[in-house]
This record gives structure tokens, sequence and C-alpha cells, in this order.
């Protein structure tokens, strides 16, 4: 057993030295982190806490010394063209590799040290949060197309003021919130010795990638079973809260119970506010009744049932 | 040259060459004459040709940027990778596209309920701040077209789409039903295909080729977003 534990600590030892020494390795050579990160599973799940705070030393090391490097790169100034650019230095690969990550998130694996590795991005989270919108406005769109196919006493009409109400919530949640988050930690700060908590586009990064998973979850909302549509809004708000919890823990461990509980629990329950909301938002459950303008409703009877496999219509009323 | 060369040095030549008469007349050495002055006759040309597109009609200045935009709306509509779009580029065929596109899609005014189709300013914005939103984040990552070049080209690869609304309002005209929406889906998804083929033949060279697909998906989604406008129409 001690011969196992010493064999691991070795293996930590020599990814920092490595990182020490090529901080760029870090972000390029990804075909032997792999590798390392199994290694890094491993120990975690034989030896709980020693494992986890092996991790959190070595991870505040691997940091200390990527953000030294990082702030000796950070020479344009905010008005130059190439500071934005430096936000955009990603490529197709990467870009996967981080939903991949978002998608699957595991106990062990903190997004932003595993796959942001200090080269946080605003493509994904600008373009996650666009596609979003748009297939939000879309699917609502579209449920009311099938759902006037059913019964033909909807009224249908194309709802663009929704594309708006809904570009401008998501924008505002994934930029508003993780300014918050990242407020609230840098104010905690003194609590922590040793784990720096995140910058504010690593929080930024991390939000946006974890509403990733809502996209295929709205998509999926268009089947009209209304136990499925909560059944799909669960996992995905599940998987998607589970990411921010893995990645947060670390940061927030330090602090005192209450305010790591209540931050969590804060955290998730905006998250779960939001699913929630866009649910009832745009995707209204409609009962005909209530959404036929009158000039339709009067030209109906009220006895046409919403199943067409039913031929009451023929019944004299 | 050997001509010239020759009649100086051959005076006695019985043959008469009116062409070259006036040759004897200038003093040449024997030498290779290789001095005097050279004018280019194209700097005149230019010069001529400035000062004709003050005096022109005006007839003849809209026919010529007229046939400029149609030039280029044949090279949307049969893309090739050519750099007709990129090199002269213009920005006529995307308002004209844009103004049209809007006008069409735009809601009656006299229809005022809640949710409706777009508004002009809708369409008009979404269509604009598309294209410059799409054209900031092709700089960002690294491609190497100039802003107005990469407007111009999202601008003008609209055309199909607009197509496509025109021939949706025509088939709109025949009255609501299955297989009207079935038509109407059927062009529309051939018209986007059509408009994302065409701006990639012209967008994706310019950027390395680790990063094409994440500089082409935003152009999938914005060209999108224009064909859902337009499939989701309905005249009231």
């Amino acid at each position: 057993m001690a011969a196992a534990d010493e064999l691991t600590f070795h293996e930590f030892e020599e990814a920092t030295n490595l990182l020490a020494e090529t901080p760029d390795a870090a972000t390029t050579s990804r075909s032997d982190q792999p590798t390392s990160q199994g290694h890094v599973a491993v120990a975690v799940g034989s030896g709980d806490s020693y494992g986890a705070e092996d991790e959190v030393e070595e991870e505040s090391d691997k940091a200390a010394l990527l953000q030294e490097k990082q702030q000796q790169q950070q020479q344009p100034g905010f008005w130059t063209f190439s500071y934005y650019q430096s936000f955009f230095d990603v490529d197709t690969s990467q870009v996967l590799d981080r939903i991949k990550g978002s998608l699957l998130p595991r106990p062990g694996h903190n997004f932003v040290r595993h796959y942001l590795r200090n080269r946080p991005d605003l493509y994904g989270p600008f373009w996650i949060c666009a596609t979003l919108a748009f297939v939000l406005a879309v699917t609502g769109n579209l449920t009311l197309v099938l759902a006037q196919r059913r019964d033909p006493s909807i009224h249908y009409s194309p709802q663009f003021h929704k594309v708006t109400v809904a570009g401008i919530s998501i924008y505002c949640y994934a930029w508003l919130v993780p300014l918050a988050l990242w407020g609230f930690l840098r104010w905690r700060k003194g609590v922590r010795e040793r784990v720096g908590p995140y910058t504010f586009l690593e929080t930024v990064c991390v939000y946006g990638y974890s509403l990733f998973v809502f996209i295929p979850m709205v998509v999926l909302w268009l089947i009209p079973v209304p136990w499925l549509q909560w059944l799909f809004g669960a996992l995905a708000l599940g998987l998607s809260a589970a990411g921010l919890v893995f990645t947060l823990w670390p940061v927030v461990r330090e602090d005192t119970r209450l305010v790591a509980a209540a931050l969590l629990s804060t955290v998730v329950l905006l998250h779960a506010l939001l699913a929630t909301g866009c649910k009832l938002y745009f995707f209204q459950s409609l009962p005909p009744e209530h959404v036929a303008p009158p000039h339709q409703a009067a030209s109906l009877p009220t006895n046409i049932p919403l199943s067409p496999t039913l031929p009451r219509s023929m019944a004299p009323s | 040259m050997a001509e010239a060369e020759e009649s100086p040095g051959d005076p006695g030549t019985a043959s008469p060459r009116p062409l070259f008469a006036g040759l004897s007349d200038i003093s040449i050495s024997q030498d290779i004459p290789v001095e005097g002055e050279i004018t280019i006759p194209i700097r005149s040309r230019i010069r001529e040709f400035d000062s004709s597109t003050l005096n022109e009609s005006v007839h003849s200045t809209i026919m010529r940027d007229l046939k400029a935009v149609g030039k280029k709306f044949m090279h949307v509509l049969y893309p090739r990778k050519s750099n007709t779009l990129l090199r002269d580029w213009d920005l006529w065929g995307p308002l004209i596209l844009c103004v049209t596109l809007a006008l069409m899609l735009q809601r009656d005014s006299a229809d005022s309920e809640k949710d409706g189709g777009p508004q002009f300013a809708e369409v008009f914005v979404i269509v604009w701040f598309g294209a410059v939103t799409i054209t900031l984040n092709s700089k960002l990552l690294g491609g190497n077209i100039s802003f107005f070049q990469s407007l111009c080209v999202l601008g003008y690869c609209i055309l199909p789409l607009t197509v496509a609304m025109l021939i949706c309002r025509l088939v709109l005209l025949a009255g609501p039903g299955p297989v009207n929406f079935m038509v109407r889906l059927f062009v529309v998804i051939v018209m986007f295909a059509w408009s994302i083929v065409a701006s990639t033949a012209f967008l994706a060279d310019s950027q390395p080729p680790n990063r094409r697909a994440l500089a082409v998906y935003p152009v999938f989604l914005f060209y999108f977003v224009i064909s859902w406008m337009i499939l989701t129409f309905t005249p009231q």
C-alpha cells in the first residue's frame, strides 16, 4: 500500500516538473495528458481525502506557475485588437474537447484546470449562448405549429418577439451571474490561502460551456409528452449543475461550510430557475379555448377533442 | 526594330518603302539608338477615364454600378472559387437585397397583434448586425479577409434566400395547405443550402485550416435564422 502511494506521488512530481519547465506544453501536448489524468483518477478513488488534497496542492502549484507565465504574456493593452484576439485563440478540436468535457462532468476533473488550462476563450460562451437563444425561439414556435396540427383552433403566429426575449435573458444569465460569482469569490479570497479564485473569463467560460447541454434538451422538448419533457429537463439540469459544482468545489472548499453550502445551492438554484423559466415561457402548454381569438372560437363547436383519432366531431352536438 | 536599323544603313535599296518613308528624315546614329522619351500611353488613358466619369450621364453611371452588382449576383448563383466578389467589394448589392427581404418579411402595420412576424427594423438589424458579428468573429479567429470584403460576401449570399422569399410569397397566393407548406419547405431548404455553399466557397479559404469549422458555423446559424423567418412568414 505504501509503495503504491509513493508511486502515484512520483507521478504528480513529474507532471509538475514538466509544467514548470515548459508551461506551454500544458496547452499543446494533450496526447500524454489523458494518461496522467487516468492516474489522477485512480489516486483520488483509492485514498479519498489524501489524494484529493494532493491534487489540490499540485493544482495550486501548477496554477501559480501558469499564472506567472500568463502575466508575463499580458502585454497588449485592452484597446488593441490583439488583446481581444487572444481570447479567440482556440482550434476546432479544442472547442469540441471543451464541449465534451462539459457534457460529461466527472468528480475529479475540474473543468477549468483540465480543459481550459488557463486559456479561456470567448468563442464558446458567445456562440453557445447565441445558438441556445435561437434554438429556444425556433423550437418554441415549432411546438406551436405542431399543436396547431393536432388542434386547428389554435391560432398560429410567428411570435418573433420571443427571439428578443430569449436572446436578452440567455446573455444576461451567462454574463451577469458569472460576474456576481467572480465578485463574490474575490471578496472571500482572504479566507482561502492556497487556491486562488478563477479569473472572470474562466468563470464566464464555465457557465457558457455548461449551457451547451441545454441545446439538445430544448430540441428534445419538441416531443409533446409532458413527463418526458420534465425528465429530459431534470437530466440536463443535473448534468449542467454537476459540471458547475465540480468546478467550484475546490475553490469554496476552504471556506466555511455555511458559505460553501449557500454558494453552491444558489448556483444550482439559479440554473434550475433558468431551465424552468425556459420551459414555462417558450413551451407553454396550450389549452385551445384560451388561445383562439374570439372570432375563431365562435365558429367552432366546443366538443372537438384534442386527439384527432376520435371522430366525435361527426356526432351531432 | 531591325527594319529601322537596316533602312539608314542601306540607302541604296531600290524598292521604295512607303511604310517607313519618313524614317529617313529622322537622324538616327549608326549605333543602337537607345535614347528618347518613353511615354506611357496608359496614363493618359486613365486621365481620360477619370474625367469622363464626371461628364458622363447619370444613366451610364447607374448602369455601370448595376452591371457590377449583376455580375456579382451571377457569381453568387454559380459559385466558383473566384476573387471577383472579394476584390471589388461593394455594399450596394447587400443593401438592395436586405431592403427587399425586410420589405417582404415585415408584418402588416394593421396587424398589430403582439406576437406576429418581425418588423422591418428587426430584419434589418438581424441581417446587418449578424453580418458584422460574423465578420468580427472571423477576424478575431485570425482570418485574413478585410472587414468590408466579408460583409460584401455575406450580404450577396442572401440572394438565394431572397429568391426563396419571392417564391414563397407567390406560392402563398395559392392558399394554405399541407402541399403548400411542403413546397415552401423544399424551396427554403434548397436555397439555404445554396447560400451556405456560396458563402463557404468565398470565405473558407481565408481561415487557417484548423479553425475553418469555427468560422463557418456562425454563417450557418445566420442563414438558418433568416431561412426560419422566411419559412414562418404568414400573410395576414
